[in-house]
């Protein structure tokens, strides 16, 4: 059978409409991005002054109450080969060549520091269907509410560093992430990694003040003498040795809408394994085309309205053959 | 007037019922040890693939397979064409299947399930993430196919005045609900494409896309279009019933068109966004898969054979349906990588459960056809 022009008008519209739905987002306006929070507190891991000795992944695990992991039975220590449900911080390291250069990309060897990153415009906080995972509104520490979680995981999918981890082994699991010690923090203390690191590599502050200090270390000529601040940016005390090089990057300033945690190193980030983000967040695309088609609830209204009157129409006067 | 549907009347309890029957318990066991052991027992899902089989086939492949009573109401309520009526019940009675076990599905996978009901408090929901709107929106939608499927329930026990009663107030009510089950399909069937948006970079860029969304409802349209013919004809084909053949072929073509339409679309956003069509290794080949079990039924449903023979349609129906559900695990599980060491292939449990779902769908689908008038009146 022919389909007749006025049947081909009407599956024409018909399309238009659903085109129309869909296509919306590329015209509608971007979600604006999220700006920090003016009292943020973070991070700043500088994997140069990092000597990979862990104390910051045995203080995580005992502040934590976060049990040692064993991914080799023979192993006679914690070696968790990623992150997990047990574990939320860990130091990798990158090698190349023969490996003997520090923060070298050739030859050399890098350690890398991986954790939440308690991002600006988070893509797990956006994900989750019910908030349990938010960010304080003072501290914008992304934190998790075991009260609230479906354990839907949806926020494992969203997130772009794979941060929160599932207990899977459980038949009542719950979402693991890096909380930034938020326990301490209530009670005026700080992030156990940083009060433990032995170098200042991990360095607590607010992320005003962390961003000035990774401003100051890049700006620094190679091998002139200088100080970097330990535990906390603001404790007062210092260690003292000569510049090391950095790449003029700092990771977490822009990358991913930015985020709270900031990193500086010697060898490129995609080779320590951090993926390459655009200077927008991933939360502000998805919720730029959600929101154009659900603003409002706008949109499903007219349809509704639409459809109600287009079956009531056909309903009352039936085209039958 | 004549019945338009009619029930089967046969036995319910026949050899291939029972063995559906072993299955489903097999599944409702494995079930019950998932909720004592966790969900690391039963599946392989891990933190690198928090997304499996039950995920990308129970809830995307099962719910656009229940597209079904979806794309039928667009046909006859939107477009007025009323000649497809004949098979909307058995369309709805899929769709009502599907969903259902869907949401059920959800229930399995979800670890923290005695929260679930959270997602149903307004202060509790948080409104950006497009989850919220896809569990609502099937959840919603499963209630409205059972209103929908109600009259066939109701049918069947029309000697008692209360359902009589209750069939003239449906009756009052259908332009409502049939536009509220058109617009809820259309929402969640998109947003099903939405949820992937925020996987960003972990997304191949064959399927990341902002027209997700758009994909995920036509694909959705075309699957309601093909398990409508091919369930139409394997009901007339396994019961020994005439078969439905002008209005199959009307419908080849009312499919074929979304279809074109799903693959010029696509062609565009991949030509738009300069997607590394050709260099992505097993993906390429498997984007390729996908798009020919497009774009070769979509050649036969166009040539004139289709309107003649439903052997063609039949197949192309198949085709259409793998291509739909291929194209949905492309997206939730094929293409997505969240970097290097994750891997995942479902357990053979996990199938299990999945297997003993779809066995207790079937069950149900048979009980209903035999039981209630759900199959068009034979008329030829
Ligand atoms: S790194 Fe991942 S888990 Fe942490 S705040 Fe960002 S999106 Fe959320
Ligand atoms: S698993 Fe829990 S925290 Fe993660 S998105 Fe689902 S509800 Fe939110
Ligand atoms: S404690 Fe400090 S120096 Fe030691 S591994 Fe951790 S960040 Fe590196």
């Amino acid at each position: 059978m022919a389909v007749s022009r006025r049947q081909f008008l009407k599956l024409a519209a018909g399309a238009g409409l659903c085109a129309g739905a869909g296509l919306s987002p590329q015209v509608a306006r971007a979600r604006p991005p999220v700006p920090r929070l003016p009292e943020a507190v973070g991070i700043l891991y500088d994997a140069t002054l990092c000597i990979g000795c862990k104390a910051c992944m045995s203080a995580c695990k005992e502040f934590n109450g976060l049990p040692p992991e064993h991914t080799d039975p023979r192993a006679i220590w914690d070696d968790p080969l990623d992150l997990s449900a047990k574990t939320v911080n860990i130091v990798k390291l990158y090698t190349h060549g023969t490996g003997l250069a520090k923060d070298r990309e050739q030859d050399g060897y890098s350690y890398i520091r991986r954790f939440c990153m308690h991002c600006v415009d988070p893509a797990c906080t956006s994900a989750c269907p019910v908030g349990a995972l938010h960010k304080d509104p003072r501290t914008g520490v992304v934190k998790y509410n075991p009260d609230v979680c479906i354990g839907c995981r949806y926020c494992q999918i969203a997130c772009p560093y794979n941060i929160p981890k599932f207990q899977w082994d459980s038949p009542f699991p719950r979402i693991v992430k890096c909380q930034m010690c938020d326990h301490l923090q209530a009670r005026g203390s700080y992030p156990a990694c940083c009060r433990f690191c032995p170098t200042g590599a991990s360095l607590f502050g607010e992320v005003r003040e962390l961003l000035k200090e990774a401003r100051r270390r890049l700006a620094l000529k190679e091998g002139e003498p200088t100080w970097f601040p330990l535990r906390r940016v603001d404790s007062g005390s210092h260690t003292f040795r000569s510049a090391p090089a950095y790449l003029p990057h700092i990771y977490g300033e822009k990358d991913g809408g930015g985020a709270q945690v900031l990193m500086l190193a010697n060898v490129p980030f995609t080779k320590l394994g951090l993926p390459v983000l655009g200077e927008d967040s991933i939360a502000s695309h998805s919720e730029t085309v959600y929101h154009a088609l659900y603003k409002g609830m706008l949109l499903p209204y007219l349809v509704l309205s639409g459809l109600v009157y287009l079956v009531y129409r056909h309903t009352s006067k039936k085209d039958l053959p | 007037m004549a019945a338009e549907y009619v029930p089967l009347r046969t036995k319910v309890v026949t050899k291939p019922f029972l063995v559906l029957a072993a299955l489903a318990l097999t599944g409702l066991f494995l079930i019950g040890y998932r909720y004592l052991a966790g969900l690391g027992a039963v599946t392989n899902l891990n933190d690198g693939y928090p997304w499996g089989l039950w995920i990308a086939y129970d809830v995307l492949v099962g719910t656009a397979l229940g597209c079904g009573g979806y794309a039928m109401a667009i046909l006859v309520y939107v477009f007025n064409r009323w000649e497809y009526h004949p098979l909307v019940r058995s369309a709805v009675l899929t769709s009502v299947l599907g969903y259902t076990l869907a949401a059920v599905a959800i229930f399995i996978d979800i670890g923290r399930y005695w929260n679930g009901y959270k997602l149903f408090l307004p202060w509790q929901v948080n409104l950006s993430s497009v989850l919220v709107e896809v569990a609502l929106c099937i959840g919603a939608y499963v209630v409205v196919l059972w209103i929908e499927f109600l009259p066939t329930l109701l049918e069947k026990h029309r000697e008692h005045p209360q359902a009589a009663v209750w069939l003239r107030r449906l009756n009052h009510a259908l332009p409502v609900i049939a536009a509220v089950g058109i617009l809820l399909p259309t929402m969640h069937q998109s947003s099903l494409g939405t949820l992937m948006v925020i996987a960003g970079g972990k997304l191949s860029p064959l399927w990341q896309t902002y027209l997700l969304p758009l994909f995920f409802l036509l694909s959705a349209l075309a699957m309601g279009f093909a398990v409508t013919a091919v369930e139409s004809i394997a009901s007339s084909y396994f019961f020994g019933r005439p078969y439905e053949t002008p209005m199959l072929a009307k419908l080849a073509r009312v499919t074929a068109g979304v279809v074109a339409a799903y693959l010029v679309l696509r062609l565009a956003d991949l030509l738009y966004r300069g997607a590394p069509v050709l260099s992505s290794g097993f993906l390429t080949g498997m984007f390729f898969l996908e798009n020919l079990l497009y774009l070769v039924p979509l050649i036969f449903l166009v040539s004139p054979a289709a309107a003649r023979d439903l052997r063609v349609i039949f197949l192309a129906g198949v085709a259409l349906l793998l291509a739909g559900a291929l194209y949905r695990f492309n997206v939730f599980l094929v293409g997505f990588s969240p970097g290097p060491g994750w891997r995942y292939f479902p357990a053979v449990p996990e199938i299990f459960i999945t297997l003993g779902l779809i066995s207790l769908e079937l069950m149900a689908y048979l009980y209903f056809v035999k039981r209630y008038p759900v199959l068009p009146a034979e008329h030829g």
